[in-house]
């Protein structure tokens, strides 16, 4: 991999600190008029999700990650490993739970997810922003009432529970932001 | 490319506010009697500083990094007391803070002390920021209260300690400088200024850059040297101007052993400068300030963008 100097950090960028792949969040200059310059990095560790706030040398530099983004199709869970397919090439790969970690409960087979390759071997894997799911149970649903604002627990096909108002019914289709685990509408059938 | 992204990053606001801080500046200037001047930003030689970077262009020299070479040459020919908004650029620095190119405000005094310009300085900052009570500090007495640290006399393995206690370190061996730098930008810094205009006074001999030496009241050699720092940020670098001509040929050649030792490229001496201090430069103090900080501040900003019409970003 090529390796980057301070004043190619960005946020997004991959890069090797102590052995583990790290994405850079922030990085921010430091310069006194006269003297030393240096940059303030935030990172987080892609395996362990640690934020680390490191500060360097400017000029200094850092080993790229062999990390990539990659979109896959999600296929099947066999109990142990969650399988995925890149659709180009039909390579599959297969990932742990720990791995998947909370995507699993938003991973419905052949919906199309984030799998993040490190070394050729998923590293995480992130559900699209949006998804439609069914209610798979809830308690039954108040007539009219669209005005209160309340809410009752809703568990959708993958595993996730919702909050959702209360008329909406067991058995329709929802779309939820994965990002905040959150109801966003009801979809029409 | 979005379809806006033709548009200047600040308000018109903003650069509105920026223009009227012009013009009070000028108008504070005018009414003292100090000369206006405009002196080239291309020249054939340029700072020698090993931590500044200046921008080369092919077959002219380079861009100035502070207009501090030809102001000094004007000041040797009688110019008297002068200030220049000057449009600079330094290499390599780029962020919330930092633009390549960017305003200096830069003014010399003649026959004032270090003390006289600091009162002016505050009174420009005032300019732009409304009514600010004033403090000074030296910079010994800031690593005393802040670090328990004498930045003077103490073993560089102590500024070490001190750094890997408040940061987490990615880099190792560091000279002394270094050290002392970077907990002055990350430790002092950030807490200096919170409601007043905080100036740092008698900076470390090796940290001296243009300022000439003197003893201070405890008998250590300090450079008479002054920074200015409100709500955090690093406003304006003051000297009581280096008038020695030896002096000044010996600290370009340790800047130019310090930039072979770091594998920069040698610099080209500025020699009509060298000139023009051999023939004599008036005793003055001289100082740079960041005028779009200044803007940055005045109109409640926290980033260059917000004053600048069009920064690198935006290119």
């Amino acid at each position: 991999m090529a390796s980057y100097s301070t004043n190619e950090f960005k946020s997004g960028l991959k890069v090797m600190l102590d052995g583990d792949p790290c994405i850079i969040l922030e990085n921010e200059f430091v310069k006194p008029g006269k003297g030393q310059a240096f940059n303030r990095v935030k990172l987080r560790n892609l395996k362990t999700n640690r934020v680390w706030e490191k500060t360097y040398k400017s000029g200094d530099s850092l080993e790229g990650a062999d990390v990539f983004d990659r979109d896959m199709q999600y296929l099947y869970n066999d109990g142990e490993f969650f399988h995925f397919m890149e659709p180009e090439n039909f390579e599959q790969h297969q990932a742990s739970s720990s791995t998947v970690g909370d995507a699993a409960l938003w991973l419905r087979e052949q919906d199309t997810c984030t799998v993040t390759l490190y070394n050729g071997a998923p590293l995480a894997v992130t559900p699209p922003n949006f998804v439609e799911l069914e209610i798979i149970e809830t308690e039954p649903g108040v007539r009219g009432d669209t005005a209160t604002g309340g809410t009752k627990p809703a568990r959708l096909s993958t595993g996730a529970t919702v909050k959702v108002p209360l008329f909406v019914n067991q058995g329709e289709i929802v779309k939820c932001d994965t990002r905040s685990g959150e109801y966003v509408s009801r979809v029409k059938a | 490319m979005p379809a806006l992204a033709w548009q200047p990053s600040a308000s018109l606001a903003n650069l509105r506010h920026r223009a009227q801080i012009l013009a009070q500046i000028r108008a504070h200037f005018a009414s003292q009697g100090v000369l206006e001047v405009e002196t080239p930003q291309l020249c054939p030689a340029t700072v020698t500083d090993p931590h500044l970077s200046s921008i080369g262009v092919p077959g002219y020299g380079y861009l100035q990094t502070s207009p501090e070479y030809t102001m000094k040459r004007l000041l040797a020919a009688g110019s008297g007391s002068i200030y220049q908004i000057a449009r600079v650029f330094r290499a390599g620095e780029v962020g919330r803070r930092h633009n390549p190119e960017f305003t200096l405000l830069e003014w010399y005094r003649l026959g004032f002390t270090p003390d006289q310009l600091i009162d002016e300085v505050a009174a420009i900052a005032c300019i732009a920021l409304g009514e600010t009570a004033t403090v000074r500090h030296r910079y010994r007495d800031l690593f005393r209260a802040h670090l328990d640290l004498d930045p003077l006399c103490c073993p560089i393995d102590a500024l070490s300690a001190a750094a890997r206690r408040h940061l987490d370190l990615a880099f190792a061996d560091a000279d002394r400088d270094t050290w002392l730098e970077l907990l002055m930008s990350h430790v002092i810094e950030p807490k200096l200024g919170i409601d007043e205009l905080s100036f740092v006074v008698d900076y470390p001999p090796s940290q001296a850059a243009l300022a000439r030496l003197r003893m201070d009241a405890d008998g250590q050699k300090v450079a008479s040297r002054f920074e200015l720092y409100h709500r955090g940020v690093e406003l304006a670098n003051g000297y009581h101007e280096l008038l020695d001509v030896d002096e000044q040929r010996a600290r370009f050649a340790a800047d130019l052993r310090e930039r072979e030792r770091l594998g920069l490229p040698a610099i080209p001496l500025d020699r009509h400068f060298l000139a023009a201090l051999e023939f004599g430069l008036p005793d003055c103090s001289g100082v740079a300030l960041g005028l779009d900080r200044l803007v940055m501040l005045a109109v409640g900003a926290t980033s260059l963008p917000e004053v600048m019409a069009f920064p690198a970003s935006h290119l």
